[in-house]
């Protein structure tokens, strides 16, 4: 094609025709629209001005809350569970859901620890014993994306159903593995993943902010992240454009499984044990985290720094009625709650952004 | 209309009353139904009714023409009571009327059929009828649903529809044309008084089409007042009575049908006239071929296809829906499947592959912009990159993890959307959903031709699109074929077709039954062949 079709060569096709009334119409529309945004309560970070005005009606209420200590706890709380949640926000964004994320967490954590433990381990002892762990970690978290993925665009089955019974699956194979027993004596260099710091920088807060970096650039700035907001937008019209769409799905399943591994690492490091049972409680946290801070459950939007204040959001929460000395179930109450309003709060956005 | 009457008195109480109605209304024949005086409405200040008067009468069909936002949606929305006005009145058999709610209006005997049809697929004909009021009788005290009378209302309204479908049938089974018809059986059930059609047959063959026609005449006869919006201003200059055109939310021409011609009415809707709508073919048909098909065949949709698309050649594609039109563009770009034959693009044998074939030079337009072309919450930008994004990265990087040269897209959405004037924005991220049908069409337009291919498949590129958008969107065909490449154009409108072509393929039960070359154009023919009458003739 010549110059017509070829856009940044600069010839282009005059057809004239007046229209400015429509024009001016559609315009001020628009300003509407661009007024909204200023709105901190209907802007895109809502959540983090949110976050912000919690903190300071709590903290006169909540002695400890705004200590140093009680931020590094909440932040302890914080790196692994935005690890998973950021996985998540990636299969959101293809309007898809992966319910298998706390499952695999568990099987990764008691299969890093049947490899690594002192006691009974494959390797325990061994020098390469902490890096085959993670490996196998990992290795765990991306089989079990890939059959997610594999089982959602090739058999073309429901996101839901498939990550619901890998969640069964999975979560049954790691308690039978180990026969509900937690496996201890973890080689101290692994541990050191989860609370060991360089200087005074945990190692955890340098693997999630590698992590998020790459994910936000993945996202907002390479090929494969736009290809994934397409297929959230539309499948159909992707398939179309020539968008590879179920390559691209699957490795959203395999990134949202590889993050679970990541923050199994984390947690199980944390913890110096593997455990059947590790992180079990989180799930509304991982997805209700994501969805408070933006990403939309129907896929097409979502990014990571939304992500990071809607954990930083629901990890205060917790944090400060666990200071308040509220019982874990009070505090799954509120956390409910909170999350209803938020969603409240975003189909209010969406209305007002809508112009009516 | 006897059979109608007939139907009525075998019905129960529900219909009895459609003719009590009737009479009603033969009465104050002639006399205005609905007045609508001086009406305004904003939204965030912009005015986008200016003071709309006219009145529909007793029995009439009114058509209101205009381009897409002129106001005509808002105005039959403020009608059918889904938005309020700010000032001027309504007045309905001469009585005040403000309906705050659709329920409100349908109370009032108001029904708006709405061009995106509101039927539930998964429920069946009965209860999509009654779906706002089920006919109910009591158990011990306790409603419930009294389906006998559900059904036997339903099989009466369809018999006067002449459906032949039970009550029980799910609307998923039936075609739109049967749909359209189911519509119209739930503004009988509400003894409608007036009938709002929202271009009622866009999705519908010329047979469904005629059927309908005849029903409106049938319901006209009987009292019943309509509002006819079309943009096919052929069908409403036969079928209306009056016609109101509507301008930047203005009536700008309004009377009996004899008052007006489809020139006049383009005129008033454009606001000047538009001399020319087809361009004029200025550039020669090369002898190189750009897509050869031979023998594409694939069992009970389409069969033995064999035709060559050449450079710089608008190649038409007419038929009547289910003719195989689409069905031969989705094999050809490789979204269905085909049994047997090949495509060769450029000379070259086409990938199996879609991308395969999209990376050769193929680029399709779907019919269905909003489920298969665009995606609506995105922004101009993403919608308009999407089909050439590989070719954005960053030199050197090939891959899926490869970064995206993001100013460069920028740039060229930006050039490519001036370039098919894409009107509506404020600025390219504004969402799509927001652009009117033309503009939208014009944005899965610039996205293929950033992708710059050589073989152009547009199935249907003008439909629900006003007059304005149409004639641009013929100019950049034109422009196309101008520069080279290969356009496989397939539409319903035999007009269009004439005036684009340089030779039109006619289909019919999934073959190709003729060709015709531009010096041969012919209306007649084309329908004739069309309908598959036509003796089949080898094209290419």
């Amino acid at each position: 094609m010549t110059s017509f079709t070829c856009a940044r060569s600069g010839a282009a096709v005059k057809v004239v025709m007046e229209d400015s009334a429509k024009q001016r119409r559609e315009e001020s529309a628009f300003v509407f629209e661009a007024k909204a945004l200023r709105n901190p309560f209907v802007s895109e970070y809502s959540i983090f001005y949110l976050t912000i005005l919690y903190f300071f009606a709590l903290a006169p209420f909540t002695p400890g809350l705004a200590s140093t200590e009680n931020a590094a706890n909440i932040f302890s709380n914080l790196l692994p569970l935005l690890i998973v949640a950021l996985g998540q926000t990636v299969v959101l964004i293809t309007g898809g859901i992966d319910l298998s994320v706390t499952s695999t967490i568990a099987l990764s954590s008691v299969m890093g620890a049947m490899v690594m433990s002192g006691d009974q381990g494959w390797l325990g002892g061994s020098r390469w014993a902490t890096i085959a762990g993670v490996v196998v970690m990992l290795l765990i978290g991306a089989v079990v994306g890939l059959f997610n993925g594999a089982a959602i665009t090739i058999f073309r089955m429901p996101a839901f159903i498939v990550t619901l019974t890998t969640m069964m699956f999975a979560s049954g194979l790691a308690i039978w593995l180990t026969k509900s027993k937690t496996i201890y004596n973890l080689p101290p260099s692994f541990n050191a993943i989860g609370k060991g710091s360089v200087f005074i920088v945990p190692y955890a807060l340098v693997v999630t902010a590698l992590l998020a970096v790459a994910l936000h650039v993945m996202l907002s700035r390479s090929l494969a992240g736009r290809w994934l907001y397409a297929i959230g937008h539309n499948a159909k019209a992707a398939v179309v454009s020539g968008v590879p769409v179920g390559r691209t799905t699957r490795l959203a399943y395999v990134i949202s499984g590889l993050c679970a591994a990541a923050a199994s690492i984390l947690y199980t490091g944390r913890m110096e044990t593997g455990s059947p049972v590790l992180g079990q409680r989180i799930l509304l946290d991982v997805i209700g985290a994501a969805v408070i801070g933006g990403t939309s459950l129907f896929g097409g939007r979502g990014k990571v720094i939304w992500t990071v204040c809607g954990v930083l959001f629901i990890t205060l929460i917790d944090n400060s009625l666990n200071m308040l000395g509220l019982s874990y179930f009070f505090i799954m109450m509120v956390k409910g709650g909170v999350i209803l309003l938020a969603a409240l709060l975003d189909a209010w956005r969406n209305r007002l952004l809508a112009g009516r | 209309m006897a059979q109608v009457s007939n139907l009525h008195h075998q019905a129960g109480n529900k219909l009895r009353r459609v003719q009590v109605g009737n009479l009603h209304h033969r009465k104050i024949l002639g006399e205005p139904i609905l007045q609508f005086d001086k009406i305004e409405k904003s939204f965030f200040g912009v005015r986008v009714l200016k003071g709309v008067s006219f009145a529909l009468e007793a029995g009439h069909i009114l058509g209101l023409v205009g381009e897409n936002g002129a106001g005509k949606s808002t105005l039959m929305n403020i009608l059918g009571g889904v938005l309020p006005f700010d000032a001027g009145r309504m007045r309905l058999s001469g009585a005040e009327y403000a309906p705050r709610r659709p329920a409100e209006a349908r109370a009032h005997g108001v029904a708006f059929i709405h061009q995106e049809l509101n039927l539930f697929t998964n429920l069946s004909i009965a209860e999509n009828i009654f779906i706002a009021d089920f006919p109910k009788r009591r158990i011990a005290g306790v409603p419930v649903i009294n389906r006998r009378a559900m059904r036997e209302q339903t099989k009466s309204l369809l018999a006067a529809l002449e459906l032949h479908a039970t009550p029980e049938t799910l609307v998923e089974n039936l075609s739109p044309g049967e749909r359209q018809l189911v519509e119209i059986a739930k503004a009988l059930s509400i003894d409608a008084r007036i009938i709002i059609l929202d271009e009622p047959t866009t999705s519908l063959t010329v047979r469904e089409t005629e059927r309908l026609f005849a029903l409106l005449d049938r319901l006209r006869a009987q009292g019943i007042s309509m509002i006819y919006i079309s943009h096919n201003l052929g069908d409403v200059l036969r079928m209306c009575d009056d016609i109101v055109v509507l301008r930047d939310g203005e009536v700008v021409g309004a009377g009996r049908r004899g008052e007006f011609t489809e020139e006049r009415m383009i005129a008033l809707m454009v606001g000047r006239t538009l001399d020319q709508l087809f361009p004029e073919r200025a550039s020669a048909v090369s002898s190189e071929v750009a897509l050869e098909v031979n023998g594409l065949s694939q069992p009970g949709v389409i069969e033995e296809i064999s035709f060559c698309l050449h450079k710089g050649e608008v190649l038409g594609v007419a038929g009547l829906m289910g003719a195989g039109r689409t069905e031969l563009a989705r094999a050809l770009f490789g979204l269905d499947p085909a049994q047997r034959g090949a495509i060769s693009i450029n000379g070259l044998p086409a990938p199996p592959s879609l991308r395969g074939r999209i990376n050769r030079g193929l680029a399709f337009l779907t019919e269905d912009r909003r489920a298969e072309g665009l995606m609506m919450e995105a922004g101009i930008t993403e919608n308009v990159a999407l089909a050439a994004l590989p070719s954005f990265l960053h030199h050197g990087a090939r891959s899926f993890a490869g970064l995206l040269n993001q100013p460069e897209i920028e740039a060229a959405a930006t050039h490519i959307a001036q370039s098919v004037q894409v009107r509506g924005a404020a600025n390219l991220r504004q969402a799509v959903k927001t652009l009117s049908g033309g503009n939208q069409q014009k944005v899965v337009l610039a996205r293929w031709l950033l992708a710059e291919p050589s073989v152009f498949i547009l199935d249907e590129p003008t439909r629900g699109v006003d007059v304005g958008a149409k004639a641009e969107i013929y100019r950049i065909i034109n422009e196309l074929a101008a520069q080279g490449a290969g356009v496989l154009l397939i539409s319903s409108e035999i007009e269009e077709l004439i005036g684009l072509c340089d030779r039109i393929l006619v289909m019919a039960s999934g073959k190709i039954t003729d060709c015709v070359e531009r010096t041969d154009f012919d209306r007649e023919r084309i329908l004739r062949a069309a309908l598959g009458a036509s003796v089949r003739e080898e094209a290419g």
